[in-house]
């Protein structure tokens, strides 16, 4: 028995030490943590519950048989964010470059497995060197197991994925399946193929920064939700964000207390819409305002940067946001912004998180780069998106809702729960000028009777209440009553029941 | 009196003077542009009219127009306010000609003040001190001796082409002012190829200190004591104040019976301004008279406990002033700051756009706010950018400061940049609170411009202290939170660390009944927050003493602003500190080899080209903002390497426009 728990104490020391002194020196060096350090900063303290400690990888080719490091590159296990269940892996670097081997993958899927099974978030901390080459094909089919298992998860545990190292190749695709992924500035990149395959094949000569860092992930692919400064920023900024989301797609998001008055008013906000309706302004002046505290969390803050997502809380729970922004391509949408705002839509209603949208959009954006680039497949996808989800809906036109984007928008007839306008709304096929230039085509030569049509057009459809005569708008608000109006209408749809009808799984036009 | 009044102004001084007015039982009239159609003056006003656009020469400087809106509205007198058509000859005569009474000086007396050099003569004729000085030509160097010393040193010799401070000498004594005389001489030479020399006495150390004077149609001309303005940004006034920590008993009778004497010399009436140049040994000079209400009289209302546009109006409606000399008091103090719409880390420049957050003191019997615009409100291109006045009062000085410091605390504004935050270092600044103060502080203090993460404070732990409690909040809260697993809920430690850029401060929190107890190294600090989640003023007790914060949250981090210091603060456990340390500071980049657009605007202009080599000075864009065309010129001599921007295309602040190379 001494010599068993003398053993016990030998191997642990040996897991505690991963890949030595030197290779955390190293890791410490490039301002990165460890992966037990992250870890700690990532769940409270002392919750965490390490498995597999003692897993060893069973390769014996390329002497590696004689390099054996307990907990073989990854670290599993479970613990608390805020007293709430998490499950947790994060690869170390330290240890075979945090290379995936089949025993690390079998590490990482049980704790996924054991996630899905009780129903609790799962949290990847990647930083990898790719596959144990020395490995061959197991390897290769240890990620496969986890991708599977990606799959299976999503819609029914949030997945998120911190990339804080390299994460390349076939690595890629786990992150890749993941609900939300950050990655961390000037040490985590990702991409298929590196900078040296890039130059062999293409000639093009690039960076691994310039080519999937944080920066090109976050604002140039949409690949990364958010780039973060360093470690402990990502670390913290994820318990942040952990605090919105459901445990599963069986629960509803946490409750918080909240000492924000739901009936609160804003008077800015009735001078926030400016008179001339060319003229831009942030529409999250009025997410902020409308938010219990102001406190907005937003994802992909730099990407697609005319539709803006993220999570906010009213009356103490998560509702998810989708909103058009004026000052950016006038609010259009276009391939990316529908893409952006079509995945989180669909990340709200699998985890039973309410969706305000909030409107002001002329339009798709018009184009050849968007047409060749299929915005009518990928415009779809927000559509589909907002006409599937069943999670309480509550929608906003603030200013312009135009032609199919209205449609879009989570309009009365894609099954909005609720659809307020302000005054200033305008929701119409179409701006006036354009539609006068359709219907009176004959008289464009003729200034003055298009402006006398196009000022008819506008007095008919630049209000809200032809869309409130057809009870397309169930009202119209005043602005400054925007967030007592939202409340109310979140608190009549708390228990809203909406089952779509059974099928394998719809076909999303990906 | 008056049953009606028209306001030829907008902004602060509109809505002020609408408030006097409808306390006297006046209805009043506002005029506004197409940008103020829904400002708080307009609202405030009985009835409102239409001027035209945006720009003040459209709108506000429409002498017809305005006389017009009289004529439409029935009003029977204007109060121009200040700046517009205040010292408009023009218009006071457009008026009488009209039949409506202008509140304000007769149109002579504007006219005799308005031109520099005609006012000084005046002033001169009657008996007012003005700066001594030679303006003829100077022969050589001992007639250069001879007229310094009639003007007494220390003087100064100035090229007569000067400018720019080249040819310019001060001289304390003979020798200096031989020697001196002939430097200055071929300096000018050298300089503008004209060796010609003046003197005029030098002031030193010059306090701006002016003089309110008041005065009826019935002869009598009081002066309502002093404002001392000497804190001043390249001649535009921050900070002003009454008394002058500055003057005694005798040099304020002095300055004012001097005043007087200039109005009477012009048969001055209603409110107007004598500006004296103040020496460190209380010698003072004429400079100018503003014939109109200043910005800062506010300053002298309480002081006195006047309304100075009442009696402006009583004034313009033939009253006679209901006090006499030995009548006006000077009662405690009363300090002013100008709130501006202006970014202090960008030189100063103007800042435009939406207040989107606008929370202004609470008004008291010691703090007074004269603002014109709300949250919501636009700043707009086309005015001045003034938010605010924020005007506070006390027993004595020190109390006056410290309460405008606290009411600066207080005054949250998000949307645009503002200059709280310098206003708040000013006045907590041990220069300014000893009164030791002159036109040049701020050239003095800030000759590097202001860095609110560098402003000293009086009690560096007290941000320490409210981080960690506000931390603690924000903690205890987020365990309260639903869904944790049963008998494991987070449990929220005592021990954190509070870091200030690179300082860690190991602070412990205890919870006690009413607040914390926070202890950092042996002190402990007794805390009570008076806030609640989501409010961004943290109002806090620490150590009995009442203290406010503003709270801005920037991701994981905490923004505290609090007596001009703005700190980023990360509070977290002392695992996460210890972790913390091992992050690498990242070097931002080095931007110096890019030519950087300094403020948001359009591309109009990219005058060069890949490869060409520019002299420094030379123009290499035109970035137009707020409809003013910027000219980017070379710092130094550089060779073009890349253009990263198209003319034509809109810029954000900061970004490249050309790298160099």
């Amino acid at each position: 028995m001494q010599d068993i728990l003398q053993q016990l104490e030998e191997k642990r020391a040996a897991a505690l030490q991963a890949g030595g002194q030197k290779r955390i020196d190293s890791q410490h060096a490039k301002g990165k943590l460890t992966a037990r350090e992250r870890i700690e900063l990532l769940l409270d303290g002392d919750s965490f519950e390490e498995w597999d400690m003692f897993v060893e990888h069973r390769c014996t080719d390329f002497g590696m048989a004689d390099q054996k490091i307990t907990g073989d590159g990854v670290i599993t296990g479970y613990g608390t964010i805020n007293g709430r269940l998490v499950f947790v892996f994060s690869q170390d670097f330290t240890v075979f470059g945090g290379s995936l081997s089949e025993a690390h993958a079998e590490k990482i899927c049980k704790v996924m497995d054991q996630a899905m099974k009780v129903g609790a978030p799962l949290i990847g901390l990647n930083d990898s060197g790719g596959a144990r080459i020395q490995e061959g094909v197991a390897s290769l089919g240890g990620y496969a197991e986890v991708f599977q298992r990606n799959m299976l998860a999503s819609g029914v545990v949030p997945q998120i994925s911190l990339v804080m190292g390299p994460c390349a190749g076939g690595a890629v695709y786990s992150p890749a399946i993941t609900d939300f992924v950050f990655m961390v500035k000037d040490s985590a990149y990702m991409f298929v193929t590196g900078p040296d395959v890039v130059k062999t094949v293409t000639h093009e000569v690039v960076t691994a920064e310039q080519l999937g860092g944080a920066i090109t992930h976050s604002t140039k692919s949409g690949v990364s939700d958010l780039a973060l400064e360093n470690d402990v920023e990502a670390l913290l900024t994820t318990r942040r964000f952990f605090n919105f989301l459901p445990a599963s797609n069986r629960q509803k998001p946490p409750i918080w207390p909240c000492e924000d008055s739901p009936t609160r008013e804003e008077a800015s906000l009735d001078t926030l819409v400016p008179d001339d309706p060319a003229k831009p302004y942030d529409i999250k002046e009025l997410i902020t305002k409308v938010a219990d505290e102001g406190d907005f969390f937003e994802l992909q803050p730099d990407y697609a940067r005319n539709i803006v997502t993220g999570f906010i809380r009213l009356e103490g729970t998560t509702v998810g946001v989708v909103a058009n922004q004026p000052m950016v391509l006038a609010g259009c949408l276009d391939i990316n912004s529908s893409r952006k705002g079509a995945r989180f839509v669909r990340f709200c209603d699998a985890f039973n998180i309410p969706i305000l949208t909030l409107v002001d959009v002329p339009g798709f954006m018009p184009g050849t780069a968007q047409e060749y680039g299929g915005i009518i497949k990928h415009g779809a996808k927000l559509l589909y998106a907002y006409a599937e989800a069943t999670v309480p809906k509550v929608t906003l036109i603030t200013r312009k809702a135009y032609g199919g984007a209205y449609d879009v928008m989570a309009s009365k007839h894609l099954r909005g729960d609720v659809n307020l306008a302000w005054p200033s709304a305008e929701i119409a096929v179409m701006g006036p000028k354009g539609a006068v230039e359709i219907i009176f085509r004959k008289d464009i030569g003729d200034p003055a009777a298009i402006a006398v049509r196009t000022e008819e057009y506008r007095e008919k459809f630049a209000n809200p209440f032809v869309a409130a005569s057809r009870g397309y708008i169930d009202d119209v608000i005043m602005p400054r009553q925007t967030r007592a109006r939202v409340c109310r209408s979140l608190a009549m749809l708390r228990d809203k029941q909406l089952t779509n009808p059974w099928r394998k799984h719809g076909n999303i036009p990906l | 009196m008056f049953k009606k009044i028209l306001i030829a102004n907008r902004g602060e001084i509109a809505c002020r003077i609408i408030r006097t007015a409808r306390a006297m039982g006046i209805a009043t009239v506002a005029v506004y542009s197409d940008a103020d159609r829904n400002a708080m003056h307009v609202r405030l006003a009985d009835e409102a009219v239409r001027l035209g656009p945006p720009p003040s020469a459209q709108s506000y400087l429409l002498i017809d127009a305005i006389v017009a809106a009289c004529k439409a509205t029935g009003a029977e007198a204007v109060h121009p306010g200040y700046g517009f058509l205040s010292e408009k000859t023009a218009f006071a005569e457009a008026l009488a000609k009209a039949g409506v009474a202008f509140i304000g000086p007769k149109p002579h007396a504007i006219t005799a003040m308005g031109d520099k050099i005609e006012s000084k003569k005046l002033a001169k004729a009657s008996g007012v001190n003005t700066i001594p000085g030679y303006t003829d030509v100077i022969d050589g160097p001992d007639h250069a001796v001879k007229i310094a010393r009639e003007i007494g040193y220390p003087v100064m010799l100035k090229a007569s082409a000067g400018g720019g401070g080249k040819g310019m000498r001060v001289v304390h004594n003979d020798e200096e002012c031989h020697e001196g005389f002939e430097r200055a001489t071929n300096e000018a030479v050298s300089s503008f190829g004209d060796g010609r020399v003046f003197a005029e006495k030098y002031i030193e150390e010059p306090r701006h200190i002016e003089i309110q004077v008041m005065a009826d149609a019935h002869g009598n001309t009081l002066y309502l004591n002093e404002r001392e303005c000497s804190i001043q940004r390249r001649h535009q006034k921050v900070l002003e104040e009454a008394p002058s920590p500055f003057l005694d008993a005798k040099t304020r009778k002095a300055m004012g019976e001097q005043a007087v004497a200039l109005a009477k010399a012009v048969d001055y009436e209603s409110a107007g301004t004598v500006e004296f140049i103040v020496d460190k040994n209380r010698n003072f000079y004429f400079l100018e008279m503003n014939t109109r209400l200043q910005v800062e009289h506010p300053v002298t209302e309480i002081i006195t406990g006047l309304d100075l546009v009442e009696l402006m109006i009583r004034v313009a409606a033939g009253e006679k002033l209901p006090l006499q000399q030995k009548d006006v008091k000077l009662n405690g103090w009363a300090l002013e700051a100008r709130v501006y719409a202006e970014d202090p880390f960008r030189n100063f420049l103007p800042s435009i756009g939406r207040l989107v957050y606008c929370q202004p003191p609470t008004a008291s019997e010691f703090v007074r706010v004269d603002t014109g615009i709300e949250e919501g409100s636009e700043v707009s291109i086309f005015y001045d950018p003034m938010i605010a006045k924020l005007i506070t009062s006390g027993s004595s000085r020190d109390q006056a400061i410290e309460r405008m410091a606290d009411a600066l605390d207080a005054y949250y504004i998000r949307g645009v940049s503002h200059n709280i935050g310098f206003l708040n270092a000013l006045v907590s600044h041990p220069r300014f609170k000893a009164g030791r103060i002159n036109t040049n502080f701020i050239a003095e203090e800030y000759p590097d411009g202001f860095n609110a993460a560098n402003v000293p404070q009086a009690d560096p732990e007290l941000p320490v202290v409210i981080a960690a409690t506000l931390h603690c909040r924000f903690m205890d809260r987020a365990a309260k939170q639903s869904g944790q697993l049963p008998s494991h809920e987070r449990h929220v430690g005592n021990d954190f660390v509070v870091i200030i850029g690179e300082q860690y401060h190991p602070v412990s929190v205890l919870r006690v009944a009413g607040g914390c107890e926070v202890r950092i190294a042996q002190r402990t600090h007794r805390v009570n927050l008076q806030w609640k989640f989501g409010d961004p003023l943290i109002h806090a007790v620490v150590n009995g003493r009442a203290v406010c914060f503003q709270l801005d949250r920037i991701g994981i981090r905490y923004r505290l602003t609090h007596r001009g210091a703005q700190l980023d603060v990360l509070v977290c456990t002392p695992r996460a500190a210890e972790l913390n340390r091992r992050m690498i500071a990242k070097v931002p980049p080095d931007m110096s080899q890019f030519l950087l657009s300094p403020m948001p605007g359009l591309l109009v202009r990219l005058a060069v080209s890949v490869g060409q080599k520019l002299k420094a000075g030379e123009e290499i864009a035109v970035v137009e903002a707020m409809k003013m065309e910027n000219s980017l010129r070379a710092a130094t001599d550089v060779r073009i390497s890349k253009i990263l921007v198209e003319q034509g295309q809109s810029l954000v602040v900061d970004q490249p426009i050309v790298e160099f190379g």
